[in-house]
């Protein structure tokens, strides 16, 4: 689930206001580029990749990689989404509910999966897709690709491409999108 | 003797003297109409009512009825004090309280115990038992043993005893013949005083109510609740209007409904047929909407009805067709409410609620109500002492009401055994603050003496 | 079941597709409700809605207790109140409760403490919603217009006992608030004494009916009814409203036959008919445990504040 959605769900119900522009569309389509070389370079090709969106905030840089991947080998990989509302280790503290479908294409026995999400942050969230992954199938290596990593890790996550990292305040916010990178606060909506 | 104010306290101590109470500053309402006056009260009896105001004498319990009605006892022609076999809903002791501080100083006492109060040797107990309550206690006897309805109790029996109504209440007797007897067997018995004896039906066909929890209609449909339709009711009182017409034989009908039943007893008293009839507190207020929570404390049988029925209550009362209204107050304990709607036991509690809600909703001046709560039902009931004048020489059934006193039903607070009132909550005007039995003040301030 | 209104049941809706999905893995099974409890307390027996929402808990990794209640046990004296407090001492975080009396489980919800959750798996005449939930789900499935449309002038017919049925209960409050027109069918004996307040409409001719009809939905006709006088014979009922195969014909080639189990064949619908393609009975039961994996879900894991369902 995108860090927005999530900040936007209620009881955490306040409005993202926008600070500072970190990374520009420019920025986010070439970190996209060197992205997808560095996925195709570390698994010497795409032979046997899945590349697994998280929902919802991982399927656009999911789809912007598999295109890249695509123009740059001439021949595509399966495209998967994961919601991972089910999985995660929060449930009960606060609402999760499932934004999107799950939809994982091919049985990922024997697979290299590559997960994507925008933005990387405790490392829950990578966690329970971890879990959520096993249930498709025993995955011969697993990969995390981010648009930016803003640190604050609560478990032992590291990714295997970044397209920036960005050094942040707990309480900051972070909104990544094919339109850029924007640093920003949750304001809190006083009560209708 | 001395006279009584000459006594030192040593002497009060030694010796027990006629009570004297005094009741100061109210207002005299009976069926002779309202006026202001100070009563005097001596030995059991009222000794003086003055006009003029009274001096107060020395050493009487003088009781505040500044602003009150004083008005004679309240007689409630329906209570369960589930004594014997009930004990852990009620006892005669716990009823009669609640009673007293209701405003009564009569109850009758329905022979739905365990046993039935349906042979002498019954009602020789509960009358032991009421002797030490906080109210007179009348008993009402069966009509037929155990309330099977299948044999006639032996009502001349019990009428030696001073019993005048008997009722099968709880349920009605089914069998059209066995009532036609009862009913011819009644005509001729006769009590100690040399008056007749009553016979009270609970009006509920067996087989149209068989299994209804509430009111059928719109709202038992919507809630999934096999309910009783308005004839279950109907078809028993124009049975019974005929049976009594063809014996020639005065009948009460127990809690009146429905508008059809009331347009029965309506028609009757215009051909000047012999019947009375009653009506509960809560079917002047409540309707069967009241379930849709379902909460058994709104199970009652009769049940809760429509707003229309409502509304011809409230004008059967209005125009006398109905005679009294009684409580029909039913304890239960916690565990026989706290069951699945259509298992609960049905009946609510009414004798600590039902003048002041008698005098919140019904649009009547309050010498109307009175009338409804006190000397009616007396005269139903064959009461000799209750529901009399305000006069001289008299027993000192009495109670001291304030009417625009305003309170909140508390059901935890109530001095019945059980909880079960569908009004609280509620807010109502009207409270007592003083009852006096035979000269005793059972009641002051509202709270109870014994 | 109309508390819910048509936002409520269609966010059900939309959490039941997710839980199709994941009930068509190889794996059919996630962690969302684990440590949770889930108690199963029937005081009435019906094996197929036990099993549904057992699985249902199971395939969230709740733990499930059963706890079976035949009508002997409850005469031997505990009630219903100390039974339910007893269960929920055990730390339980839901209850699904059956009873054949109407209401019970919302006198349940008024007993327990608000952390528990009540899940009310039909009672008495009153209500079966999960039924209904399914019901809704298996119709938009297969002749919905796609989300958001719910089952926008859909002519469902009801037919057979409604007057002691839970299920027409709960499917009429859910099929109009999804926009559908229905009609009850069935004799006077077997419909509820009063309509009033009930958005439908009522025929007793089911013929005239059926070659407009979107939806047939047959309820269970329980034999007992007989015996009650309300109806004359068995024989009589199947060929006056029951759905036998020359009746089956009137109806539209994409009409579909629904029926909440378990069926009298040859009762309320015929033998061969219940097997046709338009019988979608099969993938109703099909369909109940992701529709109460979505309502358990909804209570126990969403963190989102639910009255009793």
């Amino acid at each position: 689930m995108a860090e927005r959605e999530r900040a936007l769900a209620p009881p955490y119900g306040g409005v993202f206001v926008a600070r500072a522009q970190v990374m520009s569309a420019e920025d986010v389509h070439r970190a996209t580029w060197r992205m997808a070389h560095e996925i195709i370079e570390r698994n010497h090709g795409t032979e046997d990749v899945v590349i697994v969106g998280l929902q919802t905030g991982g399927v656009w840089l999911a789809k912007a990689l598999l295109e890249v991947i695509e123009t740059v080998t001439g021949s595509g990989v399966p495209l998967g989404t994961l919601d991972v509302a089910f999985y995660r280790d929060d449930i009960g503290l606060r609402p999760v509910l499932p934004q999107s479908a799950t939809h994982i294409p091919v049985e990922l026995t024997g697979h290299t999966v590559v997960l994507v999400d925008d933005v990387l942050f405790t490392g829950r969230t990578v966690r329970a897709a971890l879990n959520a992954l096993v249930d498709y199938g025993r995955a011969r290596a697993v990969q995390l690709a981010v648009m930016v990593d803003r640190g604050h890790r609560e478990l032992p996550i590291r990714p295997d491409y970044v397209g920036r990292n960005l050094p942040t305040r707990r309480d900051e916010m972070v909104d990544a999108s094919p339109e850029g990178v924007v640093l920003g606060d949750m304001v809190r909506r006083s009560a209708p | 003797m001395p006279p009584f104010e000459d006594l030192t306290d040593d002497d009060l101590a030694r010796i027990s003297l006629p009570a004297v109470t005094f009741l100061h500053g109210g207002t005299v309402i009976d069926a002779d109409g309202p006026r202001r006056a100070d009563v005097l009260i001596r030995g059991g009896r009222i000794e003086a009512v003055g006009l003029q105001g009274l001096d107060v004498p020395r050493r009487a319990q003088v009781l505040d009825a500044t602003g009150c009605v004083v008005a004679p006892g309240l007689v409630d022609l329906h209570t369960h004090l589930r004594q014997p076999g009930r004990e852990e809903a009620e006892t005669v002791e716990s009823g009669s309280r609640a009673a007293a501080l209701g405003g009564y100083t009569a109850v009758v006492a329905m022979p739905n115990t365990e046993p039935a109060i349906d042979c002498a040797a019954v009602v020789k107990e509960v009358q032991e038992l009421g002797r030490d309550a906080c109210c007179e206690v009348a008993v009402a006897g069966a009509i037929t043993v155990g309330r099977a309805g299948t044999q006639l109790a032996p009502m001349a029996e019990m009428a030696a005893l001073g019993v005048r109504i008997f009722t099968d209440d709880g349920t009605g007797v089914a069998d059209t013949r066995l009532m036609r007897r009862a009913l011819e067997y009644s005509s001729t018995v006769s009590r100690p005083d040399g008056t007749g004896v009553l016979l009270a039906q609970h009006c509920e066909d067996a087989s149209m109510a068989a299994g209804g929890a509430m009111h059928e209609g719109e709202w038992s449909s919507r809630l999934g609740i096999p309910g009783q339709p308005h004839e279950a009711e109907e078809l028993m009182v124009m049975r019974d209007l005929a049976l009594a017409r063809l014996t020639g034989t005065p009948i009460h009908f127990l809690h009146l409904s429905t508008a059809g039943s009331v347009e029965l007893v309506r028609r009757a008293k215009a051909a000047g047929q012999a019947v009375t009839a009653e009506a509960t507190p809560h079917h002047f207020t409540l309707t069967h909407a009241a379930v849709a929570g379902y909460d058994p404390v709104f199970k009652v049988h009769p049940p809760l009805r429509t707003e229309a029925d409502v509304q011809a209550i409230r004008r059967g009362l209005a125009d006398g067709t109905i005679d009294a209204i009684a409580t029909d107050h039913a304890p239960h304990a916690a565990e026989a409410k706290e069951a699945p709607f259509d298992e609960a036991a049905p009946g609510m509690l009414g004798l600590e609620t039902a003048l002041a809600l008698a005098l919140t909703e019904l649009a009547l001046p309050i010498a109307d109500v009175l009338a409804l709560m006190s000397w009616r039902p007396a005269t139903i009931a064959g009461l000799a002492d209750q529901g009399r004048p305000v006069a001289a020489g008299e027993w000192a059934n009495l109670c001291v009401v304030d009417p625009a006193a305003t309170w909140t039903v508390d059901a935890t607070r109530l001095a019945s055994k059980s909880t079960n009132t569908p009004f609280a909550g509620r807010q109502l005007t009207g409270k007592v603050r003083h009852t006096v039995w035979r000269g005793e003040a059972v009641v002051v301030d509202g709270e109870a003496q014994r | 079941m109309g508390e819910l209104g048509r936002s409520g049941i269609e966010e059900v809706l939309a959490l039941t597709d997710r839980f199709v999905e994941v009930n068509e893995r190889s794996i059919p099974k996630v962690p969302a409700l684990r440590g949770k409890t889930v108690v199963s307390l029937f005081y009435e027996d019906s094996t197929r809605t036990r099993l549904s929402f057992e699985t249902a808990a199971r395939r969230l990794s709740a733990d499930v207790m059963s706890f079976s209640v035949s009508s002997s046990s409850v005469n031997k004296g505990e009630s219903l109140r100390d039974t339910v407090e007893t269960i929920e001492a055990m730390g339980v975080d839901a209850i699904v409760v059956r009873h054949k009396s109407s209401g019970v489980p919302w006198q349940l919800s008024g007993w327990v403490q608000p952390r528990t959750s009540v899940v009310n798996a039909g009672d008495g005449w009153h209500e079966h919603p999960t039924q209904a939930l399914l019901d809704c789900y298996t119709i938009r499935e297969k002749r919905g217009g796609g989300d958001g449309s719910g089952l926008a002038g859909l002519r469902i017919a009801i037919v057979g006992d409604i007057r002691h049925s839970r299920v027409a209960r709960s499917d009429v409050s859910a099929f109009t608030a999804l926009g559908a027109e229905v009609t009850l069918v069935a004799p006077p004996t077997l419909l509820p004494p009063s309509l009033d307040g009930w958005p439908v409409q009522v025929s007793h001719d089911l013929d005239a009916l059926l070659p407009g009809l979107d939806v047939v939905y047959l309820l269970r006709l329980q034999q007992e009814r007989m015996i009650e006088a309300l109806l004359p014979s068995l024989r009589e009922y199947t060929a006056t409203y029951g759905l036998t195969a020359r009746r089956a014909e009137l109806l539209r080639p994409d009409a579909l036959i629904m029926h909440p189990g378990p069926v009298n064949r040859g009762v309320e619908v015929a033998a061969d008919v219940a097997d046709l393609p338009s019988s979608v009975i099969t993938r109703q039961v099909q369909n109940g445990v992701a529709v109460r994996m979505a309502v358990l879900y909804l209570l126990l894991g969403s963190g989102v504040d639910r009255a009793a369902l």
